[in-house]
């Protein structure tokens, strides 16, 4: 695995404005494009960096994205400090959701957020405290095996 | 024909170089080079865009002359559905139908009653579970060949049905062929289009191997002459060439096709811009609970198409009138279930990834990394003045060893400016000293 990253990335995610969540996974999807990368892992790519962003937005009062492109791989890592997820394996559930009531009325906030994100990357690490915000890192291999 | 034969060209002398249609085209397909724009045959979809923004009528659609007819013994007429919105109240369906024949052609078959089989087609289809959702309507080409460039994802939510014009055009000949015992290749089947795409399908189809279109005629071409034969026949009267009901007709504009459905979970988007903005929505699985997307390249639909005569929203109201003039059609009568799967399309679709920079990925990051760097010292104006749609597509170019940093008139004037600097640096030696 090479540790040098050819291409790297910053975003802004801001807090609560859902018309610009998903301006950084549709960015890095165009990265992906003019790469070459396989359609299919341009999609998990982008649907699990979407649903970081969005829990950001949501959640976490705005933070950042940093996207790593290496040889073989993409490594996403969006934070933020916000108020942190007190019981992480809870979150992890499907169905599971904090967010309030208006939120799930724009069709945000189902509680499939980071069960979709683990589900659709290669290796996925959350990290949250109370108080002290959520980092998450997400890879995904760029080269699928037999190609 | 050759693998990229496109019906949207440039006329290079009434091109003066501006930057209007580089601005406008939804694949970056256009660039301006020594003062002419040129167009990536291999990047564009045929939709218009640039048709309907030069200021110069620089761009053109090429479509087939009306001469062509005479190849053929018998000649049939396929008018597409937005036909109907080119005339106001005075013209009703029956006059429009007629003033076709007088136009010369034998026999007219409405394309408005092809799309209500492509309809039922459709609702059969939807009711499937095996079928990728939402479901996009493969009606439009031009926005076909949008998901064919840029969405290689959404290939296989595409309604791999036949469109309206082909079904129209199959049925046509074959019922000639059959009533009139004239064998297929003396009938000339052609379509009056609203727009190139059309003329692209069936040119270079990417859903058939040939097409059954003979040609195709511009809308704008015949409208004249139709009007001037329109006149001569009375308004009132019967036509039997009238084979449409209402849903069939109302195809021709924005959300025609979705009310043919009659289902709650479809969605009607227009505009070839708007309609990358939807399909950005269903790669990231943002948009729920729609089974059907209708998406057409033209603002109102085909209602708004480049080679139509009318405003688009003259055309919609003179449409709403047809569509209340025609009959409502029990579809619970047609029945398309058993033969529904001839009007499947034959071939897939590939995949046409336009937007790589290299066919090796390594290679690739490589100049998306140098691209990256070119693109941070760009001014970010996207001025559009180097002939390149914006300062990352300059950069692009670039790399892709098509422009010159130069190109770009701040870039020039930085270096311009860093030459005088540097003439100044020798001013010593070319000033003649001075003498007391």
């Amino acid at each position: 695995m090479s540790s040098l990253s050819l291409i790297k990335k910053e975003y802004d995610i801001p807090a609560n404005d859902f018309s610009r969540a998903g301006e950084a996974s549709s960015n890095v999807r165009k990265l992906l494009t003019q790469l070459g990368v396989n359609p299919a892992i341009i999609k998990r790519t982008s649907i699990a960096m979407y649903e970081a962003e969005l829990n950001v937005v949501i959640h976490g009062n705005g933070g950042k994205a940093r996207v790593e492109i290496f040889e073989d791989r993409i490594e996403i890592f969006v934070y933020d400090e916000g108020p942190g997820i007190e019981d992480i394996e809870l979150a992890m559930k499907e169905g599971y959701s904090t967010a309030p009531d208006f939120i799930r009325e724009m069709g945000f906030g189902a509680g499939m957020g980071l069960s979709n994100i683990k589900k659709n990357s290669d290796r996925f690490v959350i990290e949250s405290e109370p108080g002290k915000g959520t980092r998450v890192y997400i890879t995904i291999y760029l080269i699928e095996e037999g190609q | 024909m050759t693998e990229y034969f496109h019906s949207v060209t440039l006329e290079e002398e009434k091109c003066r170089g501006c930057t209007n249609c580089i601005k406008h085209c939804p694949t970056e397909a256009i660039r301006v080079r020594n003062g002419k724009a040129t167009i990536i045959k291999e990047r564009c979809i045929d939709c218009g865009e640039c048709i309907r923004v030069c200021p110069y009528h620089a761009k053109k659609a090429v479509t087939d002359p009306i001469s062509v007819m005479d190849e053929y013994e018998f000649k049939i007429a396929l008018p597409a559905p937005s036909l109907y919105g080119q005339f106001g109240q005075e013209f009703s369906r029956e006059r429009i139908l007629r003033g076709l024949l007088e136009l010369g052609f034998d026999w007219v078959f409405e394309v408005a009653r092809a799309a209500e089989i492509v309809s039922d087609a459709t609702r059969h289809i939807l009711k499937s579970d095996n079928v990728k959702k939402p479901v996009i309507s493969s009606a439009c080409p031009a926005v076909v060949r949008l998901i064919q460039v840029k969405f290689p994802n959404l290939i296989n939510n595409i309604l791999k049905i036949e469109s309206p014009m082909e079904v129209a055009a199959r049925i046509a000949k074959q019922t000639v062929a059959k009533e009139k015992n004239i064998p297929a290749e003396k009938i000339g089947v052609f379509f009056i289009s609203p727009c190139a795409a059309k003329v692209t399908s069936v040119k270079a189809p990417y859903e058939k191997k040939e097409s059954s279109v003979n040609g195709v005629f511009a809308m704008k071409d015949i409208h004249i002459k139709l009007l001037e034969k329109m006149k001569n026949i009375p308004r009132n009267g019967e036509c039997e060439l009238v084979s449409a009901g209402a849903c069939g007709v109302g195809w021709a504009g924005s959300g025609g096709e979705c009310r043919a459905l009659e289902s709650y979970k479809s969605m009607a988007v227009h505009g070839i811009h708007n309609v990358t903005d939807i399909f950005e929505e269903i790669v990231e699985e943002k948009l729920k609970n729609v089974d059907f997307v209708e998406a057409l390249s033209c603002t109102e639909g085909c209602l708004g198409g480049p080679l139509t005569v009318v405003n688009p929203f003259v055309a919609k109201t003179n449409l709403k009138w047809q569509v209340s003039m025609a009959k409502t059609m029990d579809f619970s009568e047609e029945n398309t279930a058993d033969y529904y799967q001839e009007l499947l399309w034959t071939k897939d679709m590939e995949y046409k990834p336009i937007m790589k920079l290299d066919d090796n990925m390594m290679k690739a990051m490589i100049k998306m990394q140098k691209l990256e760097e070119i693109n941070d010292g760009l001014p970010g104006l996207d001025c559009g003045a180097c002939g390149s749609p914006s300062c990352r597509a300059l950069a692009e170019d670039i790399v892709r060893g098509l422009a010159y940093e130069t190109d770009c008139i701040f870039k020039l004037r930085e270096k311009v400016s860093n030459l005088a600097d540097q003439m100044k640096a020798f001013e010593h030696i070319y000033k003649p000293k001075q003498t007391d």
